[in-house]
């Protein structure tokens, strides 16, 4: 098989180059990969006297009837639907805006772009701040003094209706600018040549967008739209710091409650259910991100 | 023509101005509000007057490092992160040569697998994980929070098509010289690629240097915890005062965005190739 030029330390070197990184993934990703899916199936609780049994679909039995669990998957669908259209939306009229070939141009990606190397963590605790109840929070009276008093203030985190809605404010104030620089590299990549076969076509300028610039822009929507929707379902940290996935679960996460079951109450077994249904969700969102691209090609 | 441009151009400063001001607004706060004493920065936060500390003091920044081991955390943050991106720019730009360039029995299908393992994000993985960590033993570490780090799918997945487009001339010519693959590796590979390097470096670093929820997890003490969780312990720590909140905040944050500007064009071309992947 291997081609006579091939050595035996060539060999042994390809393995040496390859081996430290494969190693690392398989035994820590593959394995707790794998591992996710058989304590599934388990009971395993950190620190129990009780022996580690087979419980078949026990524990996704269990999940999938468990309040919290089911709040859970709803608020990650709800924030995928806002932040998805919104995030993407404002990424693509911003890429659009700064695309434009006037000066500073850069001084608005810089400005844009630079939350994205702030922690969620840090973001999370100054928008608490932004988001403090009462009349002196920031949002509170922003929001007064535009509806001119109308406005009543109100504690944005503790009420069921606004916390998730005030946590979805703040992943696109964080996240926006990555998918602005994604969408502004795909802008800057259409051939300029189609732009002027439309004009000579007669196309105005809203006719180039909608029929240059959306079609050459539609693999990296996709992949946008995709990324996003993942990050979606990834939800934590603004959780973990601004709500604790309250009030009465409005805020919760299917990360936040594997990550509770886990760890706060030990049950291994539980958090590793959520999060093969976790994983599920994702894979089903790639391969139909795979199936649309792929389906495109087809078609041209 | 020339006047349509002119309003054109108008509308396009003033809808970035208006978004960039909102945009500001949240940092604007956080660096007003380290500068101010702290019972101020609640009851001004709702007031234009919020935003222009009237009276510019230090005492914030000189409390959090009498309450906090601030030094501490910058220090974990910054080793468990740089050990991250260097041992992670050696290992998988190996494994990415090795699978562009090197031929071995099984490779086809070692890519495959790679390629495949790229969509599993850390959270499918977070609590076996948890559990694998607690067996070996490895908790509260900077063990628990690099190792586990290092070898990633997408890096070798950028390192791989990296080489397949370098051409393969120079590598030959020093093989024909009896150079080794370690030799023509480091001595002819490595200088030729340093975009690469740099895109995998900054991703690498963009994901780890804000992690949350796995030092969460897995650590308990200030002495191996990172910036992140610093800031969420300080921030729920009483007293409650937003003065030092926020110093912590500018703090934490000026380091990387000092980085983020020297290599802002780096930054921007290495988010930019993520978009690749799909």
């Amino acid at each position: 098989m291997l081609p006579p030029s091939l050595q035996k330390h060539d060999l042994f070197a390809a393995w040496t180059f390859a081996s430290p990184a494969l190693l690392g993934l398989l035994g820590f990703v593959l394995l707790p990969f794998v591992l996710a899916v058989i304590l599934s199936f388990s009971n395993l609780r950190l620190g129990s006297p009780l022996p580690t049994e087979f419980m078949g679909f026990t524990q996704y039995q269990r999940i999938l009837t468990d309040t919290a669990f089911l709040h859970a998957l709803k608020n990650n669908t709800v924030f995928a639907l806002l932040v998805v259209p919104l995030q993407t939306g404002l990424a693509m009229l911003l890429a659009l805006l700064i695309n434009q070939p006037l000066r500073g141009m850069v001084v608005f990606r810089t400005l844009f772009f630079m939350p994205v190397v702030f922690p969620l963590s840090l973001v999370a605790v100054v928008w608490v701040l932004l988001f403090a109840p009462g009349p002196q929070g920031s949002l509170n009276s922003v929001l007064e003094l535009i509806t001119l008093g109308a406005w009543q203030p109100r504690d944005f985190l503790h009420d069921t209706r606004w916390a998730l809605p005030a946590i979805t404010l703040t992943s696109i104030w964080q996240g926006v600018g990555f998918q602005m620089v994604i969408l502004l590299a795909a802008l800057q990549a259409i051939p300029l040549e189609l732009y002027e076969a439309a004009r000579v076509d007669g196309a105005n300028k809203r006719q180039q967008l909608w029929f240059v610039t959306l079609p050459q822009l539609r693999n990296a929507l996709i992949f946008v739209v995709l990324v996003t929707t993942i990050l979606a379902f990834r939800l934590f940290d603004q959780v973990q710091i601004m709500t604790q996935g309250g009030p009465q679960h409005a805020t919760t996460t299917v990360m936040y409650e594997a990550v509770n079951a886990a760890f706060a109450s030990q049950q291994v077994a539980k958090g590793a259910a959520m999060t093969v249904v976790f994983f599920t969700i994702v894979l089903s969102l790639t391969l139909l991100q795979r199936y649309v691209i792929k389906h495109e090609k087809v078609i041209e | 023509m020339r006047h349509r441009r002119f309003i054109i151009s108008l509308l396009v400063y003033s809808a970035l101005l208006g978004m960039a001001l909102g945009y500001l607004l949240p940092v604007w706060m956080m660096v007003a509000g380290s500068l101010k004493p702290d019972a101020q920065v609640l009851l001004q936060a709702g007031s234009l007057r919020g935003f222009l500390p009237s009276e510019i003091s230090l005492q914030n920044y000189h409390d959090v490092l009498a309450r906090v081991p601030f030094g501490r955390y910058l220090f974990n943050s910054a080793f468990i992160t740089l050990s991250i991106v260097l041992c992670g720019l050696l290992v998988n730009s190996l494994a990415g040569y090795a699978l562009a360039r090197l031929q071995w029995p099984g490779r086809d299908k070692v890519l495959l697998a790679v390629i495949a393992l790229m969509i599993i994000p850390l959270e499918a993985i977070a609590v076996p994980l948890f559990y694998e960590v607690t067996l070996l033993g490895w908790r509260n570490t900077y063990l628990v929070q690099i190792v586990p780090f290092i070898a990633n799918a997408f890096s070798i997945y950028l390192f791989y098509t990296f080489f397949l487009g370098l051409p393969k001339e120079l590598e030959e010519a020093a093989r024909i010289d009896g150079a080794g693959m370690w030799r023509i590796f480091f001595a002819i590979v490595v200088p030729n690629a340093k975009p690469v390097f740099a895109t995998v470096a900054i991703l690498t670093f963009l994901t780890q240097w804000g992690s949350f929820l796995w030092p969460l997890m897995v650590t308990h003490s200030e002495a191996v915890r990172p910036l992140p969780l610093g800031i969420a312990a300080f921030y729920t720590l009483p007293p409650l005062q937003w003065g030092d909140i926020f110093a912590f905040g500018v703090m934490m944050v000026l380091p990387v965005l000092l980085i983020f500007l020297v290599f802002q064009r780096w930054f921007v071309r290495g988010v930019a190739t993520t978009g690749v992947k799909g």
